[in-house]
Parts: structure tokens; C-alpha cells; sequence
């Protein structure tokens, strides 16, 4: 099973060490993390995708709380959320044809192109993992040349189940 | 007021009534050092151990003795790596510990400079919390914050991490009044209803048992238990790390429970309706195989780490906080209790009990010598342990009647631990007899801190547990290896009398049973560093013992 954890932490040097290490020395499985600055100054937000079972996560949001740094943490069910992930993908384009052919594929994404080479075309997109997903394997008979994704960043549907200070 | 970062330090440490520091100075502290050396009078004990593990473990000793923070300071590098074993080993047993290390100045550090480690990287896995003192600004909060955090909630070891130039540095010293952490605020007051839902499982129980953990010495819970117990007449097994939690010669104390433990204690525990687990985490091993660890059983499960519950075994009733507190909320809601049927059935299975057997062996041994050290001291000497076979028979066959007069290490199992925290011990309680139970293989692996126990001072009795082999291993090789020896005999052993003697310290030797008594007593009249050295049998094993993997009632060495 997938979660989707959402993690306040005070903005300190380390403090991402601490978190991730505690992933690595637990033994939990930690499939994405991402972090960047929250509204309220001098606070982060983390946004971590672990696999486990239900005893798993209790034991990994326990731990979590135990770091002196980690504010709150949440465990935020999938219907309760929207996710989105960013990538950036440079992918190879050998002809005029091929190229329009991924210029339509970014419209109906909702991508974005981002820079164009002679043989090559970096575009940019976002969505939940399904989208990003669907778009690379579209992508892939073109000939991807690089991925660079973000790992997923989320926030809760109603602010009514936002985490807050 | 301006005062550099070292007199900050001072200052600081003068707030919290610190009165003794553990450590050895090196380049990247010298300025702190060197500040001890101006202050006239210096407001608290400077100890110089022969090795920073020495210092670590020693602050640890003082700290599980006397119920305060320990402090050491050391210096960088490898000072301050040597403190690694005795962090993880506080880290392990939830004692407070505030660690000062110097680091290489601000300018050099990541740069590889010389004696430059990454401390905070390094320990971050076994403190409770570290940090790196970037601005001597911050000293004075990271040092309060530092001291909070390691003696409130679960306590445990801080690291601060000193560059050189905050050292020297010059800032303003004001003491922060307040600790405000967002993420931390420890829950002391256990959920009521929670509360109430355990008092009535404990009324409804036909076969309750009390396991005592060590979270009961540290929250100071010893006489609300005993309220509890009196009341409800339901026997008390301890962890190991709960022995002194409740008084080994009450006849409602069953003994240890786990591996190691005793045969009442891991039957009863095995055939009990009802588990009332106070601040314990269910190490492993306590529980043995999880999987048959106390079957018919429901389970409460008290500790102020939230983290712990739930953690190895499925919990009934959950309650987070304070034991003091709860307990005492707790016995409230409880009435008295008689329990004659389930205490008949402890008497029969305590027959059984190879520990409670006397035996007639005519030779100097394990049970003979923890027996007489009962008879002289009558349970109100400190014990101190190493780790080793000599560890157990001490837990097993010493009278423990209070709290914080059992010290050992209990989860990191650290050989080396048991002089330096006798030290520490001895330092914190200098009125109370201090006995130091130590075996040949741990004795040596801080046998440097002789130097620091005889130079200040410190009338300590070593009693030598001496079978010239690390006797737990050979033990275990003996019945899980096939008798094959390998690496555990120490040969080379020096003669322990002479090293005694050469640090300027007493050392008798005794190899007969008739001799153990006298030489006992002589010892603890000498009002000095004492060493007995005791020629135990090789052979002797501790039993009886639980099969690692098997269920904690099926116990090897019980006929």
C-alpha cells in the first residue's frame, strides 16, 4: 500500500537528514520525497510517498514525531487529495513530422515546451502520477534522452483537513 | 553582559547545577579548557578519564545513579567518535546525557581539516537529539534546549557540536527562562478514559501480571507501583532494565522476565490473562518469539514514547504519559484484590525454579559470591555490572531493593561499561557502598579507567568475575556451536592483582570458596579502590536460558 505523508518541520540545517534517515534505518520504504518552504517563515513542508502495511505507517508517523524538528505529520488518504508532480524531459526529435506529432501530445497534456535543439525538445509537465506517467510512455518510442522529476508534492482537497502549526 | 563562547558554556552549565563533567581535552576544546582553568572556583567537579568512552559511560553511570543530567566534553575527531558506544549505549536505555564536543573552526569545517569528523551526521542515529553551534549567539538556547530535551519525555543523549571560533568567540550571555519547540512537547497526563478502560481490565483480570520496565525508575514511579501492587496483590515481573523498580526479596516479585530470565517470571508472564507493561518496549529479548509471546493475554501497554506502543506487539489498552502520573490516576479507579488462586499457582511454578533452588557446589561460583555480597550488604549497596554472563548472574541472584541501585547496560549489551559507570556512580552517590560486577573479557576493555577511580579517590569494589574466557560467548558456543571454541579464551590475561596494585589500588585474589567471605569484608572495610579477584569455574554457564527464536516459556536448564 501507498501513503502519502505530509510532514511540517522546523527549516534547520539537517533537518531533511534526519528525516530521510530515519527512513533508511528503520528499514521503511521511502519512494519519494520532496520538500520546500510552507506560507509561515522558518517552516517547511514535506511531502513523502512511503509503501507498508497499516502497522508500518503508524510506526513510521510515531517516529517521525519523535524528531525534535518534525512539527506535524499526517497521513493524508488518497480520496482527501490532490498530487502533482513536475518533470522535465528532453526527448529526441529526428524529424519536422515527429515534431508536430509531439507538439500535439503536449497540448492534449497540458505540457509545456520548454526549449527546442535541432535534434532534440525539452518540455515540461505536471500532474498527478498517472498523468506524468501516461505522458513519458507516450513519449518513449520518440527516444527520451532525460527525465528529471521532482517526486511528488500534495495538499489535502478542503482546507478543513490542511495541516497546520 | 559580553562573555566569550566557552564562559557562555560555564554559565550555562552553572544554571542547570551541574556539579560534575566527565571528559579529556584535545585541540578543538582547548579554549573551553582553558576557560575550566580561569574559573575561580571552578563551579563544578572536572573529571579526566583515561578515554573518552571512559568519560561517555561514566557520565552514564552518574546520570542512571543519580537521576540527573551527565555531562562529558570532549574534542573533536577522534575524541569525538570514541563517544560513539557510549551514546548509542544511553541512547538504548533512555538516559539523559548532554555531550559537548569540540569541532574544527567554522572556516574548516567539510574541508577534511585535521580531527575533523562529522559529528552530528555520525550520531544522529543514536541521540535523541544533536546540533552544531553555528553562532555563539545560540550557545546559551542550545544548550538549555539541550538539557530539556535530555531529561524531559523519554530521556536520552544531546550532542552540541562546538566549532572552535564559537568557542572563542564573544557574545551576549542571557539564559533563556523558556523552551519553545514546536515539535516537541512530551504528553505527561494519559488519556482518562483510557485510564479508567485499564483499571476496569485490571479488576476483571483473574490472572494479572505487572511487567516493570525501566521507564519506572526514570519517571520515578517506584512507590505509586508498589501503592498498586500492595492494593491489588498482582506480582510484578521486572525487565532488566526495570531491576530496583520494585524490591527483589517482596514475595510478589517473580524475578527477571526474557531470555536471560527467570523461570517463574517467563512461565507466569507465558499463562497470564492480563499484561500491565509499564515503560517497556518489549525489546526482544524480553518477548522471545513474538508470535507466542503471552497468548491468552491482553495487553496495557504505559509509556510516555508514544512510538513504543504498538511498536513489536499488538497493544489492548494504550495509554501515553507519565507513569508517576498515571498510576496514580489509575489507582483511583482500582480496588483491592486477593488473586489467592493465580498466587497459588505462582508458588507451585516458583518451586520449579532453578533460581530459587540452593545449591551445595563446593567451589568458588557465580551464585556463592552474588549470595554473599547479599549477606554483607543487605541490598543497600549499588550494584554496577559490565556485560557478560557475570551481568546476568548478577541480575538474577542480587537483592535489588531500590531504584537506580542497579546499573548495566541493558540494550546496547556495551562490554567496558561497568567501571567507567561505576566511576560515574560513585561520583554521584559518594555516601553508598558501590560494588562493580565485572568479568575478565569487559573488565579489559576500559581497564585504563583504574587511573581515574584510584587517583580521585573512589572506594569502589571490583568483584572480578574471572573464568578466563567471554564467557557469555563460550557459553553460547558451548550449546549452539558445537563446543567449538574459537577466539573466546583469553589467554594472556594479566595477573589482575599486580594491574590493581601498579595503578596504586588494592587487589586481592581468591580462588576458594571459605576464602570469598573474609576477603569480602576486609574489602569493604579498606575505604579504598578494592579489586577481588574471584577464580571462577571456566565451565559455569548461566541458566536457565530461552533458545533464541523460541517462546519464552520453553527454558533450557530448568532440571
Amino acid at each position: 500500500m501507498k501513503h502519502t505523508i505530509a510532514i511540517l518541520v522546523e527549516d534547520l540545517p539537517g533537518v531533511m537528514a534526519r528525516v530521510a534517515g530515519l527512513f533508511t534505518r528503520r528499514g521503511f520504504n521511502i519512494e519519494s520525497i520532496a520538500v520546500g518552504h510552507s506560507e509561515i517563515p522558518g517552516i517547511s513542508r514535506m511531502t513523502i510517498i512511503v509503501s507498508g502495511d497499516e502497522k508500518v505507517l503508524e510506526q513510521i508517523i510515531k517516529q517521525l514525531n519523535k524528531l525534535i524538528d518534525v512539527i506535524r505529520v499526517r497521513d493524508i488518504p488518497a480520496e482527501n487529495i490532490i498530487e502533482r508532480e513536475l518533470v522535465l524531459v528532453r526527448v529526441h526529435v529526428d524529424s519536422l513530422p515527429i515534431r508536430s506529432e509531439i507538439i500535439q501530445l503536449v497540448e492534449i497534456f497540458k505540457a509545456k515546451v520548454v526549449f527546442v535543439e535541432r535534434n532534440t525538445m525539452t518540455i515540461e509537465m505536471s500532474g498527478d502520477e498517472e498523468k506524468v506517467g501516461g505522458f513519458l510512455n507516450l513519449l518513449k518510442p520518440f527516444g527520451i534522452r532525460e527525465i528529471v522529476r521532482t517526486g511528488r508534492i500534495a495538499i489535502t482537497r478542503s482546507s478543513k483537513n490542511g495541516l497546520k502549526v | 553582559m559580553e562573555l566569550s563562547g566557552t564562559e557562555i558554556i560555564v554559565e550555562c552549565l552553572k544554571q542547570e547545577k551541574i556539579k560534575v563533567i566527565f571528559g579529556i581535552p584535545g585541540a578543538a576544546i582547548m579554549p573551553l579548557y582553558d576557560t575550566f582553568g580561569k574559573y575561580e572556583p571552578l563551579p563544578f567537579k572536572n573529571i579526566l578519564t583515561r578515554h573518552e568512552q571512559g568519560a561517555v559511560h561514566a557520565a552514564d553511570g552518574y546520570a542512571r545513579a543519580t537521576g540527573e543530567v551527565g555531562v562529558c566534553v570532549v574534542t573533536s575527531g577522534p575524541g569525538a567518535t570514541n563517544l560513539v558506544t557510549g551514546l548509542a549505549n544511553a541512547h538504548m536505555d533512555s538516559v539523559p546525557l548532554v555531550a559537548f564536543t569540540g569541532q574544527v573552526p567554522t572556516a574548516l569545517v567539510g574541508n577534511d581539516a585535521f580531527q575533523e569528523v562529522d559529528i552530528t551526521g555520525i550520531t544522529l542515529p543514536i541521540t535523541k537529539h544533536n546540533y552544531i553551534a553555528r553562532k555563539v549567539g545560540d550557545l546559551a538556547s542550545i544548550i538549555k534546549e539541550a538539557f530539556y530535551i535530555a531529561r524531559t519525555g523519554r530521556p536520552g543523549p544531546v550532542l552540541i557540536d562546538i566549532p572552535k571560533d564559537i568557542q572563542l568567540a564573544k557574545g551576549n550571555f542571557n539564559y533563556p527562562e523558556k523552551i519553545n519547540r514546536k515539535g516537541y512537547n512530551p504528553s505527561y497526563r494519559g488519556h482518562i478514559k483510557q485510564i479508567k478502560s485499564a483499571a476496569m481490565k485490571i479488576m476483571e483480570a483473574k490472572k494479572p501480571v505487572i511487567i516493570s520496565g525501566g521507564g519506572v525508575i526514570n519517571a520515578n514511579a517506584v512507590p505509586e507501583l508498589m501503592k498498586i501492587v500492595i492494593k491489588t496483590n498482582i506480582p510484578v515481573v521486572n525487565t532488566f532494565m526495570g531491576l530496583g523498580s520494585f524490591p527483589t526479596n517482596h514475595h510478589l516479585f517473580l524475578g527477571m522476565l526474557g531470555m536471560y530470565g527467570q523461570y517463574t517470571a517467563n512461565q507466569l508472564v507465558s499463562n497470564a490473562d492480563l499484561i500491565i507493561a509499564l515503560g517497556t518496549r518489549f525489546d526482544d529479548r524480553i518477548t522471545g518469539n513474538l508470535n507466542q509471546f503471552c497468548p491468552q493475554a491482553d495487553i496495557i501497554h504505559i509509556d510516555i514514547d508514544p512510538a513504543e506502543i504498538g511498536k513489536n506487539i499488538s497493544i489492548k489498552i494504550p495509554i501515553v504519559g507519565d507513569l508517576k502520573n498515571i498510576l496514580q490516576q489509575l489507582n483511583n479507579f482500582i480496588g483491592g484484590k486477593e488473586h489467592n488462586l493465580w498466587l497459588q499457582e505462582l508458588q507451585e511454578i516458583r518451586a520449579k525454579d532453578p533460581v530459587s533452588r540452593e545449591d551445595n557446589d563446593p567451589l568458588l561460583h557465580s551464585r556463592f559470591i552474588m549470595k554473599a555480597l547479599n549477606e554483607l550488604f543487605k541490598g543497600e549497596a549499588i550494584i554496577v555490572t559490565d556485560v557478560g554472563q557475570h551481568q546476568m548472574w548478577a541480575a538474577h541472584y542480587t537483592r535489588v531493593n531500590y531504584p537506580r541501585h542497579f546499573i548495566s547496560s541493558g540494550g546496547l549489551g556495551a562490554m567496558g561499561f561497568g567501571l567507567p559507570a561505576a566511576i560515574g556512580t560513585k561520583i554521584g552517590c559518594p555516601h553508598k557502598t558501590v560494588i562493580c560486577i565485572s568479568g575478565d573479557g569487559g573488565f579489559q576493555m576500559n581497564i585504563q579507567e583504574l587511573a581515574t577511580a584510584i587517583y580521585n579517590r573512589l572506594s569502589i569494589i571490583v568483584i572480578l568475575m574471572n573464568n578466563g574466557y567471554l564467557g557469555m560467548v563460550r557459553q553460547l558456543q558451548e550449546l549452539f556451536y558445537d563446543k567449538r571454541y574459537v577466539s573466546t579464551l583469553l589467554a594472556g590475561n594479566p595477573d589482575f592483582v599486580k594491574i590493581v596494585e601498579a595503578y596504586g589500588g588494592i587487589g586481592f585474589r581468591v580462588d576458594k570458596q571459605e576464602d570469598f567471605f573474609p576477603t569480602l569484608e576486609k574489602a569493604s572495610r579498606k575505604n579504598q579502590f578494592v579489586l577481588i579477584d574471584c577464580h571462577i569455574p571456566a565451565e559455569e554457564n548461566i541458566f536457565p536460558l530461552v533458545k533464541p527464536d523460541s517462546s519464552i516459556n520453553q527454558m533450557i536448564g530448568v532440571d
